[in-house]
């Protein structure tokens, strides 16, 4: 058209991910994804959320040009033992000397690597036992849903305790047992999301076609279960960070001296009334890093899952 | 059909539900025995060394092994254990030599005074302060509702409570320190229900019943504001699901007040859904008293079980992880059987 003023590169791109007649498969994705991204970001806690876990994984990966000491190598016990805050040591010191900023910082590491573990062994197990369920259907349906009923049913941080018991404490052994007792409430989802697509018409056309179940199940009907379970992985993952540190604060985690937030307020626990930084810098930590998670999630599921937000 | 046909499905169908819940809870009580007998088994911790130590004879050892009814095929071993478990039999702990079940008991009350008074605060201020964030909605109570709720869901219990310590026992004086009572007191009243504030109130020890209260304070505050943060969460969704509903309409139009409208019409209709929220989160608070009592140094079952598992005494903690699995699966299916019983829309 003539005489229409030339757009910018900005709104030019704007209009393409915008476009109600996508050209392509990436088109049309990368315009849903921008248009949830625009509603997310209308949303200042989910985005405070997003900081804050952002923040986690760069403190995380850049640990040791962030800290300004070794997180584990013990300092001078008669000088550095349980120093107050200050500016050399940001977040005072520990009983042995070591500087509290520093191993909060590792210790974002091990967070992170609970969190991730846990999200990447529990989620497949929950997605795969709810859509075989909820596709299969008749008895292999009543057993799954069952076996996921009897675990829903069951205390999360008993049962991880008595697991971690049985196997023995250390970190593994903690986001194994965490891991068991978390993905039951993924299979509930999974089922329900594929209860609603199982009878619909582009899988009967799938199955006209030959496919195999398996793979309507994993070519077709898991990637439409997944944003469903994704906003409720996150949401857990709070819950998650919470029950590590918990099992943590009770020794059965990390061990020592590994710089674990809850083994941390553990020990802060015996310098409580007269050195209260030990115990409550790493406490601070956590409690940052999951209300991160759950900003991120409470907004993820606003914008994947508008029935659920009220 | 006629009222006597109609009562009698009305009473069919509610005899099938019933049998149903036996079978769930049949099932899921069996499954969590399963858990605990198969943990038991993966223990890296030799039970026959346990109590013989390490240096014992040959045909002691196979003697005990024999006692222990660890010969047999697993099977076999299996439904034995079901069988005591069901009995309330969990053997010996060997860290205090008694019956685990026994220790159970004399531990179980304290854990329930401390659950039953957070579930009480929480309750009570919860449910009133979920009503109103409903009610003024997008105002700043329902932000502040919001964000109460939020810091409940990600703030760590044991480090809440280590700093409430830090603050209103070291700093303030406000309250006593971690334990039940003072010991000067300990031996002022005989424990007859195991709840402290209930035997010293019987026994008129004023004195002792102050100082229990003074213990109990900080950790029932804070299990309440857990329970809060849950409760009033949830009571805030169901109030605006029923403020939508068009019978509100109706009372408003009718000229009701508002109050009335509010607390008699809707919070009634969200009180059913609510007795579930309560439930789980009295069931919560029991699970979490793990991580409060170690914090408060609060002789319960969940100190007791931590402290099992540091001296790896696995019948005590096996024990303690049935007896709180239990009441944790009866609370949740109970309080889904109250729901389905109260709500005649569910029938």
């Amino acid at each position: 058209m003539a005489g229409a003023p030339p757009l910018s590169q900005s709104s030019r791109l704007q209009a393409w991910l915008l476009s109600p007649e996508p050209a392509s498969r990436w088109q049309a994705r990368f315009g849903r994804f921008y248009l949830g991204w625009r509603s997310f970001t209308k949303n200042p806690l989910a985005v405070l959320g997003l900081v804050i876990v952002v923040l986690l994984i760069l403190v995380a990966v850049l640990a040791p040009l962030i800290a300004p000491y070794s997180p584990i190598a013990g300092g001078d016990l008669r000088t550095q033992r349980l120093l107050p805050p200050s500016e050399t040591y940001w977040f005072g010191t520990d009983d042995q000397g070591r500087d509290i900023f520093s191993r909060v910082v590792y210790g974002s590491r091990i967070t992170l690597w609970v969190v991730m573990l846990v999200a990447v062994i529990a989620t497949p197990i929950g997605v795969i036992i709810g859509t075989v369920a909820g596709y299969t259907g008749g008895w292999v349906d009543t057993v799954l849903m069952r076996i996921t009923d009897i675990f829903l049913a069951f205390p999360r941080l008993i049962l991880a305790l008595a697991f971690v018991a049985a196997l023995g404490p250390g970190i593994e052994n903690a986001i194994i047992a965490i891991s068991i007792t978390s993905w039951p409430p993924y299979a509930r989802i999974a089922r329900a999301e594929t209860l609603t697509v199982r009878n619909s018409d582009f899988i009967a056309a799938v199955k006209l076609q030959g496919a195999s179940t398996p793979r309507i199940i994993f070519g077709h009907i898991i990637p439409l279960c997944i944003s469903s379970v994704i906003v409720r992985v996150t949401l857990d993952m709070a819950g998650i960070i919470l029950t590590a540190a918990g099992l943590g604060f009770l020794g059965l985690g990390a061990q020592p001296p590994m710089p674990e937030w809850g083994a941390m307020v553990a020990t802060g626990r015996n310098y409580l009334i007269d050195q209260w930084w030990v115990a409550a810098m790493p406490g601070l930590a956590i409690f940052v890093v999951s209300l991160g998670f759950n900003l991120l999630g409470d907004g993820l599921r606003d914008v994947l899952d508008p029935k659920a937000a009220k | 059909m006629s009222r006597g046909g109609e009562h009698a499905s009305a009473l069919r169908s509610f005899l099938k539900r019933l049998a149903q819940f036996v079978i769930v809870l049949a099932t899921t009580l069996l499954g969590l025995v399963a858990v605990t007998f198969f943990i038991g088994r993966v223990v890296p911790i030799d039970p026959v060394i346990a109590i013989v130590g390490d240096r014992a004879p040959p045909h002691v050892y196979e003697r005990t092994r024999k006692e222990l009814g660890l010969d047999k095929p697993l099977a076999e071993q299996f439904v034995i254990y079901v069988k005591k478990a069901a009995t309330g039999d969990f053997g010996n702990s060997v860290l205090t030599t008694n019956p685990v079940m026994s220790d159970i008991a004399r531990v179980f009350p304290a854990t329930l005074e401390l659950a039953t008074l957070g579930t009480i605060i929480g309750t009570l201020i919860g449910i009133p302060l979920g009503v109103l964030a409903a009610v003024k909605r997008g105002t700043l109570i329902d932000q502040v509702v919001r964000f109460l709720g939020l810091v409940g869901y990600s703030i760590p219990i044991f480090w809440l409570g280590l700093m409430g310590l830090l603050l209103f026992y070291a700093k303030l004086g406000w309250v006593a320190g971690p334990g039940r009572i003072d010991v000067t007191y300990s031996y002022l009243y005989t424990p007859v229900t195991g709840i402290v504030l209930l035997d010293t109130l019987m026994q008129g020890q004023m004195d002792a019943f102050w100082d229990a209260v003074s213990h109990v304070a900080l950790p029932a505050c804070l299990l309440g504001y857990f329970s809060l943060a849950y409760i009033s969460r949830m009571t805030r969704s169901f109030m605006l699901n029923e403020l939508a509903q068009e019978y509100v309409i109706a009372a408003r139009v009718k000229g009701l007040s508002e109050f009335r409208v509010i607390w008699r019409h809707a919070l009634r209709n969200a009180a059913v859904p609510l007795i579930t929220v309560i439930a789980l989160s009295y069931a919560n608070l029991l699970e979490g008293s793990v991580l409060t009592e170690t914090v408060f140094a609060w002789p319960g079952l969940g100190q007791y079980i931590t402290n099992s598992l540091q001296n790896a005494d696995m019948n005590a903690v096996l024990g303690g992880t049935i007896v709180i699995g239990t009441v944790f699966v009866l609370l949740n299916l109970v309080s889904d059987l109250l729901y389905r019983l109260l709500d005649p829309r569910t029938r």
